[in-house]
């Protein structure tokens, strides 16, 4: 397939999956870092290149308020946010997925205040981990393209049906230029298909009621019906990754599995430090030091069995989450691959990072210092703070 | 993994391009067929004040993703900065190299530069732009000194991707393109010539 080379920044490159995917409805409202997406959408828009109808709201409760009742009706629905913006949503958000309506949203990772803060941290979308969408961190701008283009598929899967956010690193990815790797828009189009919803508020020959009151009589079944959903999603995912990778080339997985199989020391991370740690990697084995890299992609649903199968021969494990649960436990991500490890029976000195919070910087040898801390020192059972001034 | 990479920082004034000057340069690089990042430093910015802007340009797939602290090149769009910030911060004095447009010679820059002995590289862009261009916009001849000095593009092929992008601009101001044109080649000699 013909590829077209060019250079994009994280949010030019969601804003040409979008206009590829070329949805029925958009609705947004603008917030930093996230705001170029819409703003360059909504120039397709204007220049016709698509024919979507593009819903200008006045926040970001409205903007995800309008996508689901476009997303009900059965038209292909997207949307783009950000930090407060997507904490704006929250309450939407655990209907939207209740209501199993597949809505499409690229979201900017970016530190929820306060202090008021604009740049990089996972904290708004850890926010969200249990509101029942499904979420997938992209590394960079090719991932955030492609990610975007699958999220679609598995969304508008007859046995997922569930909204899904696709993120990028704030500033980090939103704004910087890339190399990117662009798709015929036939191919894309010819990819996503058509979508054909299971229920259609507008057909009048099969009425349904949409968002009807459940009390102690269903709600539980509700909620299981999500459970087996997402567990749906587990089989789905990788079914979509592998018809991409026929049609485009590109191999995605739950996790991106680097050099971890003969992994004396395993990092775990998210986004675009797990790039920076690619780097560390290879630093640190042309040292002698048999260092390994699992980037988590889909935290929702979380790919536990996955996990445990790359990480369970090593001697010792770190994990950096780009949020915080002010528990004084470890953040989310390390909490969850600590229960998938006590599930599968296995105990591993397991050293838990917080680090990055507000667009902190992340240097290669702050990740290799890391690796070299697993080796060296005693893992403490206290969450450590990465890179903050003492 | 990082082998055959080169860092480079831009400094000017919000206003003077110095964002323009890396994106444009991270276009042209991906054009000849290379990897490359292009991202400003995002703080308070306004018109007049000091900005920062980044690349990096490799043969090959580039994974990391932390801000440059130890550029090999750094270009000065407004010698006026180099009063009131440190341009070589990170700077190497034996590799790196520092090219700031300036209308004042070499000597009299260094004796400002007291603390860096590398190699530098003065060159009156906005001189040039205005003879040109026929407006102060000093960020497309330092683009043209920045190729002079290193082998991250040849000249025939950023003029080609220049023109190629402002033709798609300037469709109506044909004097435009041929200005950038003629503004790169002159930077080109001039530091060649140094």
């Amino acid at each position: 397939m013909e590829k077209t080379i060019v250079a994009r920044t994280g949010n030019e490159a969601m804003a040409e999956a979008m206009r590829q995917i070329n949805p029925d409805v958009c609705a947004a409202y603008p917030i930093t870092p996230a705001t170029e997406i819409m703003q360059i959408f909504s120039s397709f828009v204007n220049d016709g290149l698509v024919k979507t109808n593009l819903i200008t709201v006045e926040s970001e409760h409205s903007a995800i308020s309008a996508c689901m009742g476009s997303a009900a009706s059965g038209a292909r629905t997207m949307t783009a946010t950000s930090s407060q913006g997507l904490a704006l949503m929250h309450e939407i958000l655990y209907i939207a997925s209740a209501l199993r309506l597949p809505i499409v949203l690229a979201e900017v990772n970016r530190a929820l205040s306060g202090p008021i803060n604009i740049h990089c941290d996972h904290s708004d979308t850890m926010g969200e981990r249990d509101a029942g969408w499904i979420q997938i961190y992209a590394e960079n701008s090719q991932e955030a393209y492609d990610l975007l283009i699958n999220a679609v598929r598995i969304a508008e899967h007859r046995d997922v049906s569930l909204p899904i956010m696709v993120s990028t690193d704030g500033f980090i990815i939103s704004h910087e230029m890339e190399r990117l790797e662009m798709y015929p828009d036939s191919e894309i189009q010819k990819f996503i298909g058509e979508y054909k919803p299971n229920y259609n508020l507008l057909n009048i020959d099969n009425p349904i009621t949409v968002g009807s009151l459940v009390l102690t009589d269903y709600y539980l079944e509700h909620k299981r019906v999500q459970h087996e959903a997402m567990k749906n999603a587990m089989k789905v995912i990788p079914e979509i990754f592998a018809e991409f990778k026929k049609v485009f080339g590109r191999q995605y997985d739950f996790v991106e599995n680097y050099k971890c199989d003969d992994a004396d020391y395993i990092l775990i991370c998210l986004g675009s430090t797990a790039g920076t740690s690619k780097v560390a990697v290879e630093e640190l084995r042309q040292e002698g030091i048999k260092a390994g890299l699992l980037k988590i992609r889909v935290f929702r649903p979380f790919p536990a069995e996955e996990i445990v199968k790359y990480i369970s021969k090593a001697k010792a494990i770190a994990i950096l989450d780009r949020s915080e649960s002010l528990s004084t436990q470890a953040g989310p991500v390390a909490t969850e691959v600590k229960a998938a490890l006590y599930d599968a029976g296995k105990i591993i000195p397991m050293q838990s990072y917080v680090y990055g919070l507000g667009g902190r910087e992340i240097y290669v040898d702050q990740i290799k210092d890391v690796y070299r801390k697993l080796k060296n020192t005693k893992i403490s059972e206290q969450v450590k703070y990465l890179g903050v001034k003492e | 993994m990082s082998k055959n990479m080169t860092e480079i920082r831009w400094h000017g004034r919000g206003g003077q391009g110095a964002k323009t000057a890396a994106l444009l340069l991270g276009e042209a690089a991906v054009a000849s067929g290379k990897y490359v990042q292009a991202f400003p430093e995002y703080g308070p910015e306004r018109m007049g004040a000091p900005v920062a802007s980044y690349n990096r340009i490799s043969e090959n797939e580039i994974f990391i993703h932390s801000p440059i602290t130890n550029p090999d090149i750094v270009l000065v769009l407004d010698e006026t900065l180099v009063d009131t910030i440190d341009v070589t911060k990170g700077l190497d004095e034996q590799k790196g190299i520092l090219i700031i447009n300036t209308p004042f010679s070499k000597e009299e820059i260094q004796k400002k530069l007291t603390s860096w002995k590398g190699r530098l590289i003065v060159l009156d862009a906005t001189k040039i732009a205005l003879e040109t261009i026929g407006k102060p916009i000093p960020n497309t001849p330092m683009m043209g000194a920045l190729i002079a000095i290193s082998d991250i593009l040849t000249l025939e092929n950023f003029i080609e991707d220049t023109k190629k992008k402002l033709e798609k601009k300037f469709k109506n101001k044909p004097g435009v393109i041929e200005g950038n044109i003629n503004a790169i080649k002159k930077a080109y000699e001039e530091v060649k010539k140094q």
